[in-house]
């Protein structure tokens, strides 16, 4: 088997091919010059109403991490803190105003458009707001702070359900005048319930890791799915890529067959990925047969698989609800750790492993007393590790694999010792 | 010599870690303390529950900490792990509740792991509306207010009052009035009122009724005029930056001892973040919550809707005329770092000179950062 490929199956293919089609489109809306490009970002985006409108979703977030992953994001990064950008500062911020200033196409060749709109999805992510700000004084284009209450509660109040709505509603009326067409609900619902049928498929995907071995790694492979699910949620190829990722994971659950010749550990990550050394860290767990069954990362644009779906009968209602309750970012950090209890226990996990994220404290910033608490009132066995997603400079191989294999041969010594 | 004095006794109660004096007010007086993490809070609300509302400014070089690295990694400012560490010391043992915002992602996080580490205390956490532009926002900050107000409800078993509201709303107006009052004598007279002097007496409202700190700025203000005016050359600054995290004491005295003529700064910022009076006439929590949306001053940590921050920010600075601006940041201060690029923008257009330092609470080497103000002030006189 070719070295490279050998995580890959169908899905992978079919991901490639859905994300080249999207950077296309806005290759070709770039240079036609319409003004079609909406700027929001991944975490409990909004993407359903901007379709309602034809209008094509760009997130940031994404030309970030494609250039991490192809390993082409420290020229940016280094134009960013030549700009006065702190090293300390959050390098997707720092990829995306390095590849504008240096006006470099993107990862694929391809170019982004200038936005018609700035649509700041403000889901508990503060950085999302200093980044839309950055990006509305250098575009020049109207920049709309959609403010979104944070889960300081188990459930929303009607309050900030409201809120919420009133705003969406004044961004239907500054939809409306950018692109000169009247807002039909009627194509929103159908949107609604596209995405709300693609998210049936996701949930249904994330709930296949629970087979034995598990048929995708919840955390690489999630991470590839990420892309069309946010990229494509409410459209029929969106469904279409879901229904055959379910039909490839459904088949090797039939044969048996994982991800990794055999799977010896099961681990719940939290964090996001290391992107500049995606395969690396990859490689440096599967060595020890450890597959990610689930992800809090796979759930920062919404969290599927306890059971939301929008609702197409009342969409923007439902298009608020998703915002404030159900992803990850907008969720306080005791509800995260609830969460991963739940991955644990229900994904029959043997461990956790926490990647803290230089770049990004909204993940980061308490990680420690998140392991506190796993492995002093719970049990259960965790490794920080800690890295970056974006700049490779903070990476360290040797380092990382130090830390992976000491914890591995510990757990496997413990789990040999259970066993006797 | 008056406030010579007055400073030396709020110096000691700043640095005083333990909050011996608040602790034995507390007892004396059987009311409830509640703390806030910065920037700002609706101080008239606590105070017209007769709470006394702590303002929590990290601890300087004085804690030493031996549990909050473990719990928040190596990338994270220094306020947010000596918070920690004075829960985990159980110096805020004698706090009735915490009140947090979301200012921050490593603030917001701070607030939910201190709810799990402190399950017996209350830890209020507010959404503060971040779409000044919706009128909205304001209905919505008036519901976050009457959500708290049920809290301390239950927290005292005492019923809310408008009119006791509107008498806070007064008691604050006054004090944010003496607080600029204050500020426009260093502007005007740095000879008379040093940096250090006029940063102590605004902290001072951190950790003494509302009352009391009225009558400390009011002395003050009163002595200032016999004051002797101790005559050295100057250079206009203006200092932003430090509106959370504080800077250690000796580098506020190392920006006098250098000649800095601060005209305006921005450390404990929340205490004065409000530049307008309020008006409590018919809704008096509608009225502060319109004074939060509607008459702030620009801050890092709160977007300005369709007008740049830094166009806020520029426009202060010419009206001001400082010879240069000095950025102070905390380390790893995400919405700090990254105002200065878009404002360094803005001076750099303008062809106004600037300089940018870092500190941390734990800095104990100032001769660097001593330098590094000096040559920059020689570079504005000889170059």
């Amino acid at each position: 088997m070719d070295k490279k490929k050998k995580y890959q199956g169908r899905m992978h293919g079919l991901q490639r091919e859905l994300m080249e089609r999207w950077y296309r489109k806005l290759h070709e809306i770039y240079e036609q010059d319409r003004k079609e490009a909406v700027y929001i970002m991944i975490s409990g985006n909004p993407v359903e109403l901007i379709r309602a409108f034809d209008m094509e979703p760009v997130y940031p977030e994404i030309n970030a991490l494609q250039l991490a992953i192809r390993k082409q994001a420290l020229p940016a990064l280094l134009k960013a803190e030549e700009m006065g950008y702190s090293t300390d500062n959050c390098n997707y911020v720092k990829a995306d105003v390095g590849m504008f200033f240096m006006n470099s196409p993107t990862s694929l060749g391809t170019r982004i458009p200038r936005p018609a709109l700035i649509l700041c999805n403000f889901v508990g992510c503060n950085t999302y707001i200093k980044w839309f700000e950055h990006l509305a004084e250098y575009t020049g284009a109207p920049l709309y702070m959609l403010d979104i209450p944070f889960m300081r509660y188990e459930k929303p109040t009607d309050d900030d359900v409201n809120y919420v709505v009133n705003q969406l509603k004044e961004i239907v009326k500054i939809l409306e005048d950018i692109t000169g067409r009247k807002f039909d609900i009627d194509k929103l619902r159908e949107i609604v319930k596209k995405a709300r049928i693609m998210e049936e498929l996701w949930a249904k995907v994330k709930n296949l890791a629970k087979a034995k071995p598990a048929p995708f790694d919840a955390y690489f492979d999630s991470t590839t799915m990420m892309g069309p699910l946010y990229v494509y949620r409410g459209t029929d190829e969106g469904i279409k890529f879901f229904e055959e990722a379910i039909r490839e994971f459904e088949e090797k659950i039939e044969k048996g067959i994982g991800t990794v010749p055999e799977e010896k550990f099961r681990v719940v990550v939290e964090g996001p990925p290391p992107y500049p050394y995606f395969r690396v860290m990859r490689d440096l767990l599967a060595r020890w047969g450890a597959v990610a069954v689930q992800s809090t990362y796979s759930t920062v644009g919404g969290i599927w698989e306890f059971g939301f779906r929008h609702d197409e009968n009342d969409p923007l209602r439902a298009i608020a609800l998703h915002m404030i309750e159900a992803n990850l970012p907008n969720r306080n950090y005791l509800q995260r750790y609830e969460q991963i209890k739940r991955y644990v226990k229900e994904w029959d996990a043997d461990a956790l492993i926490i990647h803290g994220v230089k770049s990004c404290r909204l993940f980061s910033c308490g990680q420690g007393d998140m392991r506190e608490f796993f492995i002093q009132d719970l049990g259960i066995p965790t490794l920080y590790i800690e890295s970056d997603l974006e700049d490779p400079r903070y990476f360290s191989a040797a380092q990382m694999q130090n830390r992976i294999d000491a914890f591995f041969e510990a757990l496997e010594h413990k789990k040999a010792l259970s066993k006797s | 010599m008056k406030i010579k004095e007055i400073v030396k006794k709020f110096e000691e109660k700043i640095k005083d870690i333990d909050f011996k004096e608040l602790r034995e007010y507390k007892r004396d007086k059987g009311i409830k303390i509640f703390a806030h993490f910065p920037v700002y809070a609706p101080h008239e609300i606590f105070h017209s529950f007769d709470i006394l509302l702590l303002g929590l400014n990290g601890a300087g070089n004085e804690i030493e900490i031996l549990h909050a690295d473990a719990r928040f990694g190596s990338f994270i400012c220094s306020i947010v792990k000596s918070t920690m560490e004075l829960g985990l010391s159980k110096r805020l043992d004698f706090i009735d509740g915490f009140f947090f915002t979301g200012i921050c992602d490593a603030a917001r996080n701070l607030c939910f792991v201190y709810k799990r580490n402190f399950p017996n205390k209350e830890v209020i956490f507010l959404h503060f509306p971040q779409n000044p532009e919706t009128e909205h926002a304001i209905n919505f900050l008036e519901t976050e207010y009457r959500r708290l107000i049920k809290i301390l409800e239950d927290v005292t078993g005492k019923k809310f009052s408008e009119d006791k509201l509107r008498e806070s709303i007064k008691i604050y107006n006054e004090n944010r009035k003496l607080q600029r009052k204050l500020y426009e004598i260093r502007k005007n007279n740095p000879d008379k009122l040093s940096t250090y002097e006029l940063y102590t007496l605004i902290r001072a409202g951190n950790y003494i009724p509302v009352e009391e700190h009225n009558k400390v700025l009011k002395d003050a203000i009163d002595f200032i005029p016999e004051r002797e005016a101790i005559k050295r050359d100057r250079i206009k600054v203006l200092i932003e930056g430090s509106f959370c995290e504080q800077p250690p004491f000796e580098l506020l005295k190392l920006l006098d001892d250098v000649g800095c003529h601060i005209l305006d700064d921005d450390f404990v910022i929340g205490r004065r973040l409000i530049i307008d009076e309020v008006k409590p006439d018919n809704n008096p929590v509608r009225a502060l919550a319109e004074a939060y949306i509607k008459k702030t001053r620009y801050l890092s940590v709160k977007h300005s809707g369709k007008k740049f921050k830094s166009s806020y920010f520029i426009e202060n600075v010419k009206k001001l005329n400082p010879e240069a601006v000095i950025f102070m940041y905390a380390k790893f201060c995400e919405p700090g770092l990254f105002d200065y690029v878009l404002f360094k923008k803005e001076l750099e257009k303008e062809g106004i000179p600037y300089l940018f330092l870092e500190f941390e609470e734990k800095m104990w080497n100032f001769d660097r950062i001593q330098l590094e103000i000096e040559t920059f002030f020689e570079s504005l006189i000889f170059v």
